[in-house]
Formats: structure tokens, sequence, C-alpha cells
């Protein structure tokens, strides 16, 4: 197992939660829709903050690159935030299609931005941070979301 | 340093749109040309009518479109660098514009004096642009089967294109080479090595993307394209093998492939977790459905030589390749790119964030599945309209109404973008 192994399997986890969010919403089950959407930005927010706290910070003092993908990465994370605040916004005033307007947009974000991860930087994590414990780090944050 | 680091080579959003605003148009050339023909077009695969709609849709629509989505689709799905994407665009594009068009006249009104005025123009646009895209391919770090389908199919690019020429030549100088077996070979490369690859390459990466389906199976990601390549070599064969029973051998197992591919994506969107419909995962299934019924039929062909025979048959394969699998696929994926470009492009500009329209009210819902369901009328009226010719022009009409349609919707989709993009500048002049 890598370092970044619990972090792509959170991605599958969240896709998940993220279906059961938007066909709730989309069919106006707006009780339901909440409580996935609560999970959802919560799990979204964990992982976030995981990579921001633990990851970039230890793979930037082991490579030395700060203004690089890491910076790339923090760049989307404020985007996605604030589409889920877009999306809670929604909720609140029981907007179908802002709703699904605003989660279309993250779904794809979040792909692509899980793409450059999994495909680009986790590789070069796991490449420059091998001898590190903070696999196990990682794991147990995601683990007590 | 990693050489894919930066993951912001997106081209300037001019340079996909260029593209995508004009394919549209010679869908609706095309279905116009069909309702003023009428039932003559579809007697066979030979009528100058059949060879100019081919040649609309395949170099004024798909080529068109697949040009502009590659420029996008490379530097952001496998990290390859394309050099100056603004000055290739601005030159590819018009020359394969007017390539297209002298092309088309020349079948039109058999003029083989347009066709070879039609080549050079081909081989420079075609020529850069793979040039410009193999390099691109060939630099990049990325690795993986979607990266290794484009290299397949840029390649099965530049064949169809050579051989196309060559075709054009040897009309136009009258030279003795075997026409059928060459024009054979030049469809089996643009259809199977060049359009098939490309869309089955980009399938593996947007497939799951986009309507959260499970990735396809390793094994079949990796056979698909190396066993397509195979199967289009052998089939080249059939230039040299003067043996009926070539053709024969090599198409079953070709058909079976396509709809191996068809069968495993209709699978992948069963049973995918995202439950939500959008136009663009409708449009697939109609693609990959359309390709089924291409893949059956072509197998039917093959054995029972009866229906084989009648030229008809051809021009029904046909129909389904292009309108049915082609137009479908690239059309669904139009209304995917165009709203999250707008997106992309409008909150790079530095407005807050929640200042930039989400994706759907770019493309409104509504407009993208009425356009579907006429594409959908219109390909049933061209499948009833090969063995009724009757309804060669209603069929026409119905093609060239759809195509109009989907010229709107992206035309609103950027009128939509340049108005944003002015009050988002004029706030900012005003902060």
């Amino acid at each position: 197992m890598s370092i970044t192994t619990a972090l792509f399997q959170h991605h599958k986890y969240c896709d998940e939660i993220f279906a059961d969010a938007e066909e709730a919403c989309a069919n106006a089950d707006w009780e339901a829709g909440a409580a996935a959407f609560q999970l959802l930005r919560g799990q979204l927010e964990t992982h976030f903050s995981s990579e921001e706290e633990l990851l970039f910070p230890a793979f930037e003092a082991a490579s030395g690159m700060t203004s690089g993908p890491t910076e790339v990465m923090r760049g989307e994370h404020r985007q996605m935030r604030d589409l889920l605040a877009q999306m809670q916004g929604a909720i609140s005033s029981r907007d179908s299609d802002a709703f699904g307007g605003a989660a279309e947009t993250l779904l794809i974000l979040m792909q692509q931005h899980n793409m450059k991860e999994e495909n680009i930087l986790y590789p070069m994590c796991d490449d420059h941070l091998r001898s590190s414990d903070i696999g196990a780090a990682l794991a147990e944050r995601l683990k007590q979301a | 340093m990693h050489p894919s680091l930066s993951f912001d080579q997106a081209p300037p959003i001019s340079v996909p749109y260029r593209f995508f605003l004009a394919a549209p148009w010679f869908g609706v050339m095309a279905g116009i040309l069909l309702a003023w023909s009428g039932p003559a077009a579809f007697a066979s695969r030979w009528t100058p009518e059949a060879l100019a709609l081919t040649h609309l849709i395949a170099l004024g629509f798909m080529l068109q479109a697949m040009s502009g989505a590659l420029f996008q689709f490379i530097p952001v799905a496998v990290g390859g660098n394309v050099w100056r994407p603004r000055l290739v665009a601005n030159t590819v594009q018009p020359l394969l514009l007017l390539g297209t068009l002298l092309l088309v006249a020349g079948f039109l009104f058999v003029r083989t004096d347009l066709l070879s005025a039609a080549v050079p123009l081909f081989l420079l646009a075609v020529g850069g642009f793979v040039t410009v895209v193999a390099i691109a391919l060939w630099q990049t770090p990325a690795t993986g089967v979607t990266l290794w389908a484009m290299r397949l199919a840029i390649g099965g690019l530049a064949v169809t294109v050579l051989l196309g020429s060559l075709l054009a030549e040897s009309l136009a100088r009258g030279l003795s080479l075997p026409i059928v077996e060459l024009t054979n070979i030049h469809l089996a490369w643009g259809l199977g090595g060049w359009a098939l690859m490309l869309l089955a390459g980009v399938s593996y990466h947007v497939v799951p993307m986009f309507q959260l389906t499970r990735p396809y199976p390793p094994w079949f990601a990796r056979g698909f394209g190396p066993l397509l390549l195979l199967l289009l070599l052998a089939w080249s064969g059939q230039y040299f093998l003067d043996d009926v029973r070539w053709p024969v051998a090599i198409g079953l197992p070709l058909v079976a492939v396509f709809s191996a591919y068809a069968g495993m994506t209709l699978w992948l969107q069963y049973t995918r977790r995202r439950k939500i419909h959008d136009p663009t995962s409708l449009y697939f299934r109609v693609a990959m459905l359309s390709l089924l019924v291409f893949a059956i039929s072509g197998a039917a062909f093959f054995l029972i030589p009866v229906i084989g025979a009648d030229p008809r048959s051809v021009v029904w394969l046909g129909v389904l390749a292009f309108a049915g699998v082609f137009v479908s696929a690239i059309t669904g994926m139009m209304y995917k790119i165009t709203p999250f470009l707008n997106w992309l492009h409008l909150q790079r500009l530095g407005a807050p964030m929640s200042a930039v329209p989400n994706m759907k009210k770019m493309l409104a819902a509504e407009a993208m599945t009425g356009q579907l369901r006429l594409h959908v009328l219109a390909v049933l009226l061209l499948l009833a309209a090969v063995w009724l010719p009757g309804l060669a022009s209603l069929a026409g009409v119905a093609f060239a109404c759809s195509s109009a349609w989907l010229a709107w919707n992206l035309i609103s989709a950027v009128r939509r973008y340049q108005a944003f993009r002015d009050q988002i500048r004029v706030v900012a002049l005003h902060r």
C-alpha cells in the first residue's frame, strides 16, 4: 500500500456520496438530499484539509516545490469549496436547478482535479515521501471523518 | 522537475470554439444537399451525392470538431504541450474548410480538377496538425491507455488522408489503381483507425469521469486499440490478396471488436453510480446503440451475401456510422465541453467565484435535450430513407434542422460566455 492509497480510495467514496446527493436533490427529495450533501461536504472538507495540512507541506518540504502542483491543487480546493457553498445555498432555498448546475460544475472540476492528483501528484508524493509515516496519518484522519 | 506540472496549458478558448462553431454548418449543408437531391442520393455509396455527403460529415463535421477537441483534450487529459495552438488552429482550420468545400464540390459536380486541387490543402492542413499533435503526444511524460489510443488514432488520421489523396489523384489523372479496394481501406482507416480509435481513447477517460461509471477493465482498454490496429492492417491486405474471402474473414472479427466496445460502454453506463441522465450520456447511448446495430448489420451483410450485395446495404452502414455513431458522440461531447470551458475561462478572469454562472446557465438542458430528440428522429428517418427512398428529402430536412439547432445552441453558449465576460470586466473596472 502506498502513502496515497487512502486518499485515492477516498476519492471513489466521495464520488458515491456525490451521486446520492445529486440524485436526491434532482428529485426534490430535500430531506435525503440535505443529509447526503452534508456527508459529502464534510468528507470533501476532511479530504481537502488532510491534503493541505499533512500531505502538501510534507511534499513541499521533501521536494522543495512550493509553488508548483500543490499550489494549483489548493486553488482548485478553493473553487470546489465555493461550489459546495453554492450547493448549500440551493438546498436552503430548495432550488433544484441551481443545485444541479453547481453540482454538474463541481463534478467535472472534481474529476479533473482527482485525475491530476491520482496520475501526477500522488505518484510524486509516493516517490518523495517513501520513508515517512505520513500515509498512516492520512489514513487515520480520513477514517475518523 | 516533472514536465507536466503546469496543469494550465489549456489553449485560449477561441481555439476549440472556432472548430466547434464551424462543424454543425457542414451538417446543415449535408441535410440540405440530401433534401435537394432526393431519392437518387442513397442509391449506392458511389453516387456523386453520397460521396459528397460522406465527406461533408467526415471532414466538415467530424474532423473539424475532433481537431478542436484535441487541442483542448491533449493538455488537460494527457499533459501534452501542443505547439502554439492559436497559430496552428488559425492555419489549419481555413485550409481544412477550403479543402473540404473543394473536395465536396469535386464529388458533387464530378470535377476531378477540384478533387486534385483539394489534395495539397489536406496534405498541408492535416500534415501540420498531425505533426504538432504527434510531437505533443510523444513528448508528454504521461502514460496510460487513453494516451496510447490517441497516438494510434493520430496515425490512423495520417493513413486516411494519404490514402484519400492517392484516390483523388488517381481519379484526376486516370491512374489504373484498384479504386474499390483502396476506397474500402481508406474508409476503414478513417472510421476505425482514426475516428473510433480516438472515440475509444477519449471514452476511457470521460465515460468514468462524467458519468461516474467503473473504469473500463484494463484488459479491455489495453487490448482494444492494438487489436483494432492489427485488424485494420489485415483488412488492408485485400489490396494485395485477390481473394473475396479475405474481407469477410477480417470483417467479421472487426465488427466483433466494434460491438465489444459498444457493449462494454453501454454496460458501464447501465451500472453507473450517477443516476442523473444528461444530454451527453444520452447522446453517448445513441452512439453506442448505433455502433451495435452497425456491427450486427455488418456481420449480417458479410454472412448473407444476398443482402450484402444490395448497393444500399453499405449506405445503411454509412448512415449508422456517420450520423448514428460519430455525429451523436461528438455532439454529446461538445455539449459537455462547451459549458465547462465557459465556466473555467470565466472564473479565470478573476471574478469572485459566485459571480460566475454555473454550467447549466451556459447552455440550457432543455435546448440540448430538444436538439437530441430531433437528431434521433433525423437518424431514424435517414435509416428508413435507405430502403424507402421517398423519405430522403424529409430525412435531409430533419438532419439540416437538427444540425442548425446544434449550431444555434453552441452560438448561444458562446454569446453567453461573451456577455458574462463583459459583465465581469465592467465590475472589475469599477472595483
